[in-house]
This record gives structure tokens, sequence and C-alpha cells, in this order.
């Protein structure tokens, strides 16, 4: 079976500083997998990697089996990414800026699987307003729903629910959930370790640029009897 | 395709939002230099056997067009820059050569949209014809895709708006200011004529203005070529940053 994403022995720096010393991970289709670790370890270095935004100075990075770099027309195609950053283009509203993300990657008259992010999202009620006019919470959802509208099978959950309410993070793991229950691989970096927990079938734990723990959260969790994954994550960035 | 498509639209609606800043008010600016300096000279010189108001009218609509052409994609490209949202176009899998087409049409989509407004504007204050539209029509098109390109490198390279300010204050501005827009170099010191040769907006605007009254500095000819090799070398290095992914992608 072909991974979802194939991660070897991937080596980024940024002139002294090594942010990714040699990672290698696999990612199995139909996985929620998350990727966790403290500010700085490389999480959204890898993830910029693999979505084609930062290149590699060494290493492999493949979704679905497609190269980021030889093959990325394919492999963008197949990804969806929601960035960490809130980011939105202040000149259009909810739906111009769906339509236009569609429009990106190859996809007309998307209106039907538009309308149904938003209502899943629970933005039906804003896809008029201008991004401008959104709450922090409201523009997050929206970055969430512009890494769907090509229905990629592999999505990418970069601190999704970073200052939003607690409302929105139930909807949007209920939404998330289905999503990986009808096939969809999840991969989710998050610093709410009750989430990881409660989400993730399996965890990689990063630190300065390397991947220092690796196995499903049971079996983490198992490891440190009584515990639970917060006690995991700082045993192990600890050792 | 559709990617393109998009890209080329979206950049479309970015201007046409803001249609007051980004035609209105370049049409305005022109106007008042028509009258103002019109006012002026119109009784006292004649350049090309023409009014002076009949001779600057061409030079302002191409002043528009490039400066405007220009102003497009930089100004876009810098504000997805330090917002962040060019991630949006980064993400998806848009071959560089239609990101370059896209941002490239659109500004030239501007600056003509400008250059015809001052047109329009301006027709009322001077007497003139158009003898050669296709002449026109290869200078507005050809500058207006230069400076576009030109564009998209400074919005590329800027890191903030300050150099951007810069690119376009000392270099875009004095360019198309000192290219003939106002005067006919012949009226020029020989030495300055020399100098005036070396910028490349001066063969833009000199046969865009042949295009006008069949008269010109240089023959159309030569400038055309002057253009077409300014569009090739311009777009190619843009082309070639872009596969490089310079300052989009790290």
């Amino acid at each position: 079976m072909t991974a979802a994403v194939s991660i070897v022995d991937v080596v980024k720096n940024f002139g002294a500083l090594q942010a990714l010393a040699g990672v290698s991970l696999e990612i199995d289709e139909g996985e929620f997998f998350g990727l966790l670790g403290p500010n700085g370890a490389g999480k959204t270095t890898l993830i910029s990697t693999l979505a084609g935004l930062l290149r590699a100075d060494s290493g492999r990075l493949s979704v679905l089996g497609h190269d980021v770099v030889r093959d990325y027309r394919v492999a963008r195609r197949l990804l969806g990414v929601v960035p960490q950053e809130l980011v939105f283009d202040p000149f259009f509203s909810v739906r111009e800026s769906l339509r236009i993300q569609s429009g990106y990657f190859g996809i007309r008259n998307n209106d039907a699987w538009i309308d149904e992010i938003l209502e899943n999202l629970d933005l039906t009620g804003k896809a008029n307003v201008n991004m401008r006019r959104l709450s922090g919470g409201m523009k997050r959802r929206v970055l969430v729903a512009q890494a769907l509208v090509h229905k990629p099978p592999v999505i990418v959950l970069d601190e999704p629910t970073a200052g939003v309410d607690v409302e929105l993070r139930q909807g949007l793991w209920q939404f998330v959930r289905r999503l990986n229950g009808e096939g969809h691989t999840i991969i989710l970096t998050t610093h709410y370790l009750e989430e990881a927990e409660a989400l993730c079938g399996r965890i990689a734990l990063m630190k300065q640029g390397r991947v220092i723990a690796l196995d499903t959260t049971a079996n983490l969790i198992a490891a440190h009897p009584g515990g639970t994954l917060e006690d995991v994550f700082v045993r192990t960035m600890r050792q | 395709m559709i990617g393109f498509w998009t890209l080329f639209y979206k950049e479309l609606l970015r201007f046409w939002k803001v249609a007051f800043q980004t035609v209105a008010a370049p049409v305005l600016t022109a106007l008042l230099y028509l009258l103002i300096f019109g006012h002026v000279l119109d009784d006292h010189v004649q350049v090309h056997g023409v009014r002076y108001t009949s001779f600057l009218i061409p030079g302002l609509v191409m002043m528009q067009v490039l400066q405007n052409a220009f102003a497009n994609s930089s100004s876009s490209l810098i504000q997805s820059k330090i917002t962040g949202s060019i991630i949006f176009v980064l993400l998806p899998p848009i071959p560089y050569g239609a990101f370059f087409a896209a941002y490239v049409l659109a500004s030239l989509a501007r600056g003509l949209m400008v250059g015809v407004g001052v047109l329009a504007a301006t027709a009322w204050v001077a007497e003139f014809s158009i003898v050669a539209p296709l002449w026109v029509l290869a200078f507005a098109v050809l500058g207006g895709a230069i400076l576009g390109a030109l564009g998209m490198l400074a919005g590329l390279w800027a890191e903030k708006f300050d150099q951007l300010a810069a690119f376009q204050n000392f270099l875009i501005m004095p360019l198309t200011m000192l290219s003939g827009v106002f005067y006919s170099i012949h009226s020029l010191p020989v030495v300055w004529q020399r100098v005036s040769h070396y910028n490349p907006v001066f063969y833009m605007i000199d046969g865009f203005r042949y295009g006008f009254f069949g008269v010109s500095d240089v023959a159309p000819e030569i400038s055309l070529g002057v253009v077409f090799a300014c569009f090739a070398a311009v777009s190619l290095l843009t082309l070639s940053l872009l596969k490089r992914g310079w300052k989009l992608r790290a």
C-alpha cells in the first residue's frame, strides 16, 4: 500500500540553524496522525517542505507516492494545508475566496461542495461578508474551508484551533473526524495535547528538528503508566 | 488552464474593486498634467509640427499605461507577501509560467484601461488623430507587458513597502518622466539626447507617439525592436526567478 505521506531523511537549514536534521516518517492512508513538539521543533518547517513552500536541502518527500518536487503538480493537488498564520485576502468575500481557491486547483462550478463546507463550518451566514469583517475565529474557519475546496485526500492542519472558541473547536473536530472516517488522511499539529490524545491514532514527537518518539497514542501513554499524553510529552522533552 | 484564468480573474477583480484608486485617480492626474502644461505652453511650443497639447496627450497616455502596469503587479505581490496571503497561490499546482502570464496580463489590462481613460478624458482638450493604430497598439501592449513584468521583479525582490517605493520612485518614475513624455529629445542638448537613447522607455513613448502623428525621433521599427528585446529580457529573467522560487519558496 502506498503511504499517504512519505518523508525520508529530510534536512533543512536556515543559515547556521538546522531546522530539520534528517527527519523520516511514513504516514499511512486514512490515519489521524499527530505531529507534536515545542515551538521551534520543526513541525511547521516540515509541513511547509511537504507543501512545497520550502525546499529541502536533502531528502525526499512524497504525497501518495508523488514526489513534492519532481511531481509537484499532482502532489499539491492531493494535499490540503491549513496554515498556522491567520492569513486572508482583504479584497474578497468568503465565497469569492473559496471560488478563487477552487479555481487555483483547476475546479470550476464548485458551489455545491463550497456550500457544504460553509454549512459544516457554520459559515453559511458569512458567505458574502468581506474577509476583513470577520472575527479571528471566523477567519480561521475560512482557512480550513480553503484547504478543503479541492477535496484533498491528505489534509494537514497546522494548529487549526489556536485562538478559537470551544464551540468552533467542537464543530471543527466533528467535521474533521467525519472527513477522516470517509478516508481522508489527517495530519495535525497542535499545542492542545488533550485534543491530540482524543483524536490521533499515532503521534510523532519532534524536538530540535528530529523525531524523538513515534508510536501509537495508546503505546506512548502505556509506556508512562497512569499518565496522560501531556505527561508523556513533558518527560520525553526533558530526556 | 483553469488555474491561470482564475489567477488572472483574481488579479483583475483585485484592482477593479478599488477602481477609484487604481483607474480613476491616474486618469485625473494625467488630466491635471495636460491642463497645467497645456495652458502654459500650448501657445508657445510646437513639436513635430503639432501643437504642444496634441503632442503631450500620447505621452501622458503611455506614461500612465506604463506606471499603472508596474503598480499593479508590484503592489499585488508585495501586499500578498507581507500579509502572507501569497500562500493561497503557492499551495496550489499553478505552474510558474501561468503565474507569470496571469500577473502580467492583469497588469497590462489595468494599464490599458487607464490609458483608454486618459485618452477619453483628454480628447476634448486638443485635436489629434491616430494615423497608425497598429503601432499604437503594439507599443501599448509591449510597453505595458514590460512594466508588468518589471513590477513582478520589484514585487518579488522587495521585502517591505519602503523597498518597493524606492524601486518605483528612483527607477520607474525617472525612466518614464525623462523619456520624452513632455518633450522631443531633439530639444535637448546633444549629450542628453545620447543619454535618452539608453532609456528603454524613450522607445516605448516615441513609438507610441508615432502611431498618432506618423512622426517620431527614432524610426518606429527600431523602437519596436528595442522594446521587444526589453520584453524578452525582462520576461526571461522573471520567469527564471519564478522557476527557482526566488524569495517565494526558500
